[in-house]
């Protein structure tokens, strides 16, 4: 039981502490459950990470979960979990009950003119970043360029596009390619 | 039903957003959307708010957007199902722990998924600013919403091109609120 209750209130403060998301939470993570708890290895670490990359939803989410389960099972899970989400749900829960309200000072409104500017300029950085991790092959270069016309255009003519369907159909394109090269896990490399 | 809706909605965000809190955008924008549960305008704010808030941003928003359509338990409900996904799957892969991590053909799919996330992500921000600039029979909106634009720009991309380092979205936020008192309060 008291290693149920360290590991929700260790995620907990994780939770609070860590502004700008999951990557942000890495470092911190490290230093707490590796170095600090040794709850879990370097190498387990290493392992979640990529795990994390190539499974969807919050990479904290995936961490804690992670480490919980190593832990102390499906209930270290539950409870590193609840805890790395209990801070931002009370934090936003909070805030959306009065932001409406604080909108209507004038001030607050200006400033929030400026910082809708500062949102696209944050979203195109991350996706430049995202652009540098990818395999500069032509297939991936292709649905790259694809998936954003697409989007683009069916903004422009006010089409509705499901990007999940774009998501599978980028995933299943890849692994035909790779399925039919012969090469899985090297997808475009025959191209 | 509305209570479904959140769920649902949310559900497919935990399921599809790979890549990171930014991947999430583009999917939480066409789920939003379809619901019609914010307007772009909203949603940009509480991109901004979710990002100078702690924690992951996918949390921050369920938790908004479930709370401003059904209170509490839409908060609750919706939280839950953008968590729910990742918690499970994890739960999978620590059990069995790397045989799902080197699997070839998961990785095929992933070479595949990650530029098509990366461009969807470049759509919503090239989206987000053009409806900042232009107003919709694609006029100028407004001058000093395009300066505000280009100063956060360069702001955020010249470090980066020249010492490999941004500065943190938090301050960047921080920068243009200030821009904004100034420019439209003035």
């Amino acid at each position: 039981m008291r290693i149920i209750a360290e590991l929700f209130l260790t995620f907990a403060k994780i939770g609070l502490f860590t502004f700008g998301g999951g990557y942000a939470m890495i470092p911190i993570i490290e230093n707490i459950c590796i170095e600090k708890k040794s709850w879990i290895t370097g190498e387990d670490m290493l392992a979640v990470t990529a795990i994390a990359e190539s499974t969807p939803g919050p990479i904290a989410i995936n961490c804690a979960t992670f480490v919980g389960f190593k832990k102390k099972g499906i209930p270290g899970a539950v409870a590193a979990t609840l805890g790395v989400t209990l801070p931002s749900f009370v934090i936003i829960f909070l805030i959306a009950n009065v932001l409406d309200n604080f909108l209507e000072i004038t001030i607050v409104a200006n400033a929030f003119k400026g910082i809708k500017c500062a949102v696209g300029v944050l979203i195109l950085g991350a996706a430049l970043k995202m652009t540098g991790k990818i395999k500069k092959k032509p297939l991936q270069l292709t649905i790259l360029f694809v998936a954003t016309t697409v989007l683009l255009a069916a903004e422009l003519f006010s089409l509705h596009f499901s990007s999940v369907a774009l998501i599978v159909a980028a995933a299943l394109l890849s692994l035909a390619v790779s399925v039919i090269g012969g090469k899985p896990g090297k997808a475009g490399g025959e191209l | 039903m509305m209570y479904l809706e959140l769920f649902a909605g949310f559900l497919k965000v935990g399921c599809f957003s790979f890549g990171g809190a930014y991947a999430a955008i583009p999917i939480i924008r066409d789920v939003v959307f379809s619901y019609g549960w914010l307007n772009d305008e909203m949603l940009s704010y509480m991109i901004a708010v979710s990002e100078s808030t702690p924690g992951p941003l996918m949390v921050n928003l369920a938790t908004y957007i479930g709370s401003s359509q059904g209170g509490f338990p839409g908060a609750l409900l919706a939280t839950f199902a953008v968590i729910f996904p990742a918690f499970l799957i994890m739960l999978i892969v620590a059990a069995l722990m790397s045989r799902v991590s080197g699997n070839k053909y998961a990785e095929a799919a992933m070479q595949g998924i990650i530029p098509c996330v990366t461009g969807m992500i470049f759509a919503t921000g090239c989206r987000m600013i053009a409806g900042n600039i232009f107003t919709s029979s694609f006029g100028i909106n407004d001058i000093r919403f395009v300066i505000i634009t280009v100063l956060l720009a360069v702001l955020y991309f010249c470090p980066a091109a020249a010492v490999k380092k941004r500065i943190s979205p938090v301050i960047l936020i921080l920068i243009s609120g200030i821009l904004g008192i100034i420019m439209f309060g003035i």
